[in-house]
């Protein structure tokens, strides 16, 4: 088992600020249905949804810790663990599935090293594979980001993982 | 603002008298053409018009989805009704030069419906199009979606304006009875039907729901509009609200379509600034508005109760039904839930009448479907039909057929909780009835061709691998049960099952059918039983464990080209240049890179 963390001095406390001004700004005379929204404000801010914050939450939400973590780990949306900074989502979806979708998400896993729903130890990539994504014509489809790449072969994606390293890098230098 | 239906109706005419452009060039740009560039191509489009001073002359509108998306990007050019097909950044230039400024048409990129033949001018010449109705997707394609102007010439709002105006809920509930329009959603229950009891539960609010969860593994429609045509579905939302008594709305939509959601925002804050949404709706003391929920990925949330239990901010499990939402729903209030699709076909009925609606498809099952066609098939996009339509037109006169020569083997209609249509009975009619008497159902319109080659028993698998996923876990059979079919499946794939496995399997499906507490678990077994049914020797190759499962090569195409043997990952390949190769079986891991490489199609699957 996985030690609890409740204290939330480890977490940034600018991002903190952000979530509470958020808070404020909900009726929370129905905290319950304030709770979704505001966990996506909270992955967004942080990135994903480790048990301090989760704890913070409930507390400003006035709900009990049980019933926000249950919703977490109920809605495949919400990460408990950290993601990379770019998420690929090769879609598992039926058209896909029927053009090799799982061939291309096998190269992805070993050109990044990781499991699905891993963070890439490089901090840069989180790989999952998702529902369809509505994009059946370009079969097989996956997304990094925002960005949709349709028609793809395990081939491609080779020059595809190397151009988002590269981006990355130069990010950095720059 | 818009005060009075009269004032709808000259802002209507004053939309189409101030339209005068020469030309009108529209160009999809839903998710599918977006990520082949179409938003690149509509900015070069746009700049290339504003560096010629033609501002005035022509105008480039960002339109939905026209289904064709296998084709995309698209392009059509109006009046001159001449679509293009697969449109490049570098085809612009030509697109610009020849046809927009010379008038002359580029035939290299129009469609073709065979190779063979002339290319197809317009839709009209598409075979694609030729068999289809659209009627939910009516906008869809025709329609910049991100103005309310659009809508609005093309009779937007219309039916709003006379529902308000006839003030008389109950004869608008037996228009849409009359009209026989049925849930897209799955379920197949009368809309008009679910109206009048919402109606009838006395409370001092309601709620109307729209369904946008679309979760279907494949299927697409319920996206594609709200890409499309958000307003469409506001319109009958609204008019929803008016006919139970209701003032507010939510729209709950997957958290994964970001630009369905962004234009349904832009809709709501346009019809809310022209005062067809909100207090006091054109002037008729009627009040109601809408908010966007977001759902947060689970597929259970896609059933009405739990898709409830998910707006009030709570894990997304089912209860039981009765009470049924339209008496107990959201907030402990009656609430009406109903599909995207069910929607977005409301206006045009009220527009054109009921009896209009009722004279297209079957007896039982009027008007039109939206199928998302994927799969092994020539032409993959959405596709709307009237229904009654039989499978064989969608496959082929719509869909083109099989690509590469091959046969088919089935259709699997209905997604996760559906089941396959055999080959021998493609001639059914797609109607709610006759999908019921061949084993099948409706679904929400995921409609996936596979052809000879597919392994059913690997298909089950997937779509148990999706709803045991997906299972929410709160009761026992659905959790349990659907775990330990995919685990007897499992161990038939990898050639450790048994005849027995067969027997367990069948009954399980029958125990988790009967026993489960929503549609997700009642429905689980059906594509397990449905291809257990007709393709029982596919899954006792597997218990007798006498399934083939590498690749070989037919001495007497083989030309010995090496080709496969430079791609198999395992090298179990040998072979010299120019003389016949052989696999090593028991090395090979049927990943099928041979066969995709091979050029003479020398390869045989196992
Ligand atoms: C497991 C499960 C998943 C469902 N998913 C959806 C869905 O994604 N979209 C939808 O509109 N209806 C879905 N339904 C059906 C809804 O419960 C409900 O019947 C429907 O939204 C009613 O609208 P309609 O009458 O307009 O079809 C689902 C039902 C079940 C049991
Ligand atoms: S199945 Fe992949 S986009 Fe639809």
């Amino acid at each position: 088992m996985k030690e609890t963390v409740t204290d939330i001095k480890d977490l940034d406390k600018e991002l903190l600020g952000k979530l509470d001004e958020h808070i404020a700004t909900l009726d929370l005379t129905r905290k319950e249905e304030s709770l979704i929204p505001t966990l996506y404000k909270a992955q967004e801010l942080f990135g994903y949804l480790p048990h301090n914050l989760q704890w913070h939450i409930a507390r400003q939400l006035d709900l009990p810790s049980a019933h926000v973590n249950g919703v977490v780990t109920f809605y495949s949306f919400f990460s408990e663990e950290p993601m990379g900074k770019y998420t690929i989502s090769v879609c598992m979806g039926t058209a896909c599935f029927v053009k090799g979708a799982d061939k291309v998400l096998d190269k992805i896993l070993k050109l990044t090293g990781t499991q699905p729903n891993e963070m890439s130890e490089d901090g840069l990539f989180t790989v999952k594979d998702v529902r369809c994504i509505g994009a059946c014509g370009l079969a097989p489809v996956l997304t990094i980001n925002e960005k949709v790449y349709g028609n793809v072969t395990p081939d491609d994606m080779d020059e595809i993982i190397e151009s988002y390293r590269k981006g990355a890098a130069d990010d950095k230098d720059s | 603002m818009i005060k009075t239906a009269e004032a709808l109706n000259k802002w209507k005419q004053t939309l189409i008298n101030e339209r005068a452009y020469r030309l009108e060039l529209k160009i999809c740009a839903g998710t599918s053409c977006i990520s082949s560039d179409a938003d690149l191509i509509v900015e070069m489009f746009e700049k290339k018009v504003a560096e010629h001073g033609l501002n005035c002359e022509i105008e480039v509108v960002k339109t939905g989805c026209f289904g064709f998306c296998g084709q995309g990007p698209i392009l059509k050019i109006e009046p001159d009704n001449v679509t293009y097909v697969r449109v490049k950044l570098a085809d612009v230039e030509t697109i610009f030069n020849e046809h927009l400024l010379n008038g002359r048409k580029v035939y290299d990129l129009m469609y073709k419906n065979r190779d063979d033949e002339d290319p197809a001018e317009s839709e009209a010449g598409m075979a694609f199009y030729q068999k289809q109705l659209r009627i939910a997707l009516r906008n869809c394609g025709e329609i910049n979606p991100e103005k309310i102007e659009d809508y609005v010439r093309n009779d937007g709002y219309k039916a709003l304006a006379d529902v308000l105006e006839q003030n008389d809920p109950e004869a608008l509930i037996k228009t849409m009875r009359d009209s026989g329009l049925r849930g897209r959603g799955g379920g197949g229950f009368p809309t008009g039907l679910k109206w009048q009891f919402t109606r009838a539960s006395k409370s001092d609010e309601k709620y109307v729901i729209c369904n946008a969860d679309e979760g279907d593994p494949g299927a697409f429609m319920d996206r594609s509009i709200l890409e499309g045509d958000p307003h469409s579905v506001i319109e009958a939302m609204i008019i929803n609200g008016f006919a139970i008594g209701a003032s507010n709305g939510l729209i709950y939509i997957r958290a994964e379509y970001g630009l369905a959601t962004r234009r349904l925002f832009t809709a709501l804050q346009q019809a809310r600034d022209k005062g067809l949404l909100g207090e006091n709706i054109l002037g008729s003391g009627f009040d109601f508005d809408i908010e966007v929920k977001l759902g947060a990925g689970a597929f259970v949330c896609g059933e009405e109760t739990a898709l409830i239990h998910s707006m009030e901010g709570h894990r997304g499990e089912p209860t039981t039904k009765p009470p049924f939402p339209s008496e107990v729903g959201f907030r402990g209030k009656p609430s009406n839930v109903n599909n995207v699709e069910t929607y977005a076909n409301i206006p045009e009925i009220l527009n054109k009448g009921a009896e209009w609606f009722k004279s297209i498809g079957t007896r039982h099952s009027n008007g039109t479907k939206v199928f998302a066609l994927a799969g092994n098939i020539r032409n993959i996009g959405l596709v709307e039909v009237p229904m009654g339509t039989t499978f064989e037109e969608i496959i082929y006169d719509i869909g083109g057929g099989i690509p590469g020569g091959k046969d088919i083997k089935a259709v699997q209609i209905g997604g996760p909780s559906g089941g396959v249509i055999t080959k021998d009975k493609l001639d059914t009619p797609i109607d709610y009835d006759s999908l019921q008497e061949v084993g099948a159902m409706m679904g929400s319109g995921g409609m996936i061709i596979m052809d000879e080659d597919t392994d059913m028993v690997e298909i089950s698998k997937f779509y148990l691998d999706f709803t045991q996923d997906e299972s929410c876990g709160k009761c026992t059979p659905c959790r349990i049960g659907t775990k330990r079919m995919f685990e007897i499946l499992e161990r038939l794939t990898d050639m450790e099952g048994t005849p027995y496995d067969l027997e367990l399997l069948e009954t399980l499906s029958k125990n988790v059918q009967s026993a489960s507490l929503c549609g997700l678990g009642q429905s689980a077994p059906n594509p397990v039983l449905s291809t257990m049914k007709f393709y029982r020797n596919e899954y006792e190759d597997y218990a007798h464990r006498r399934k083939k499962t590498a690749y070989s090569i037919d001495p007497e195409k083989c030309i010995g080209c090496t080709k496969c043997k430079r791609v198999c990952p395992v090298d179990c390949i040998d072979g010299k240049v120019r003389e016949v190769h052989v696999i090593t079986e028991s090395k090979c891991i049927a990943c099928g890179a041979c066969y995709d490489a091979c050029p003479v199609d020398a390869i045989v699957r196992p």
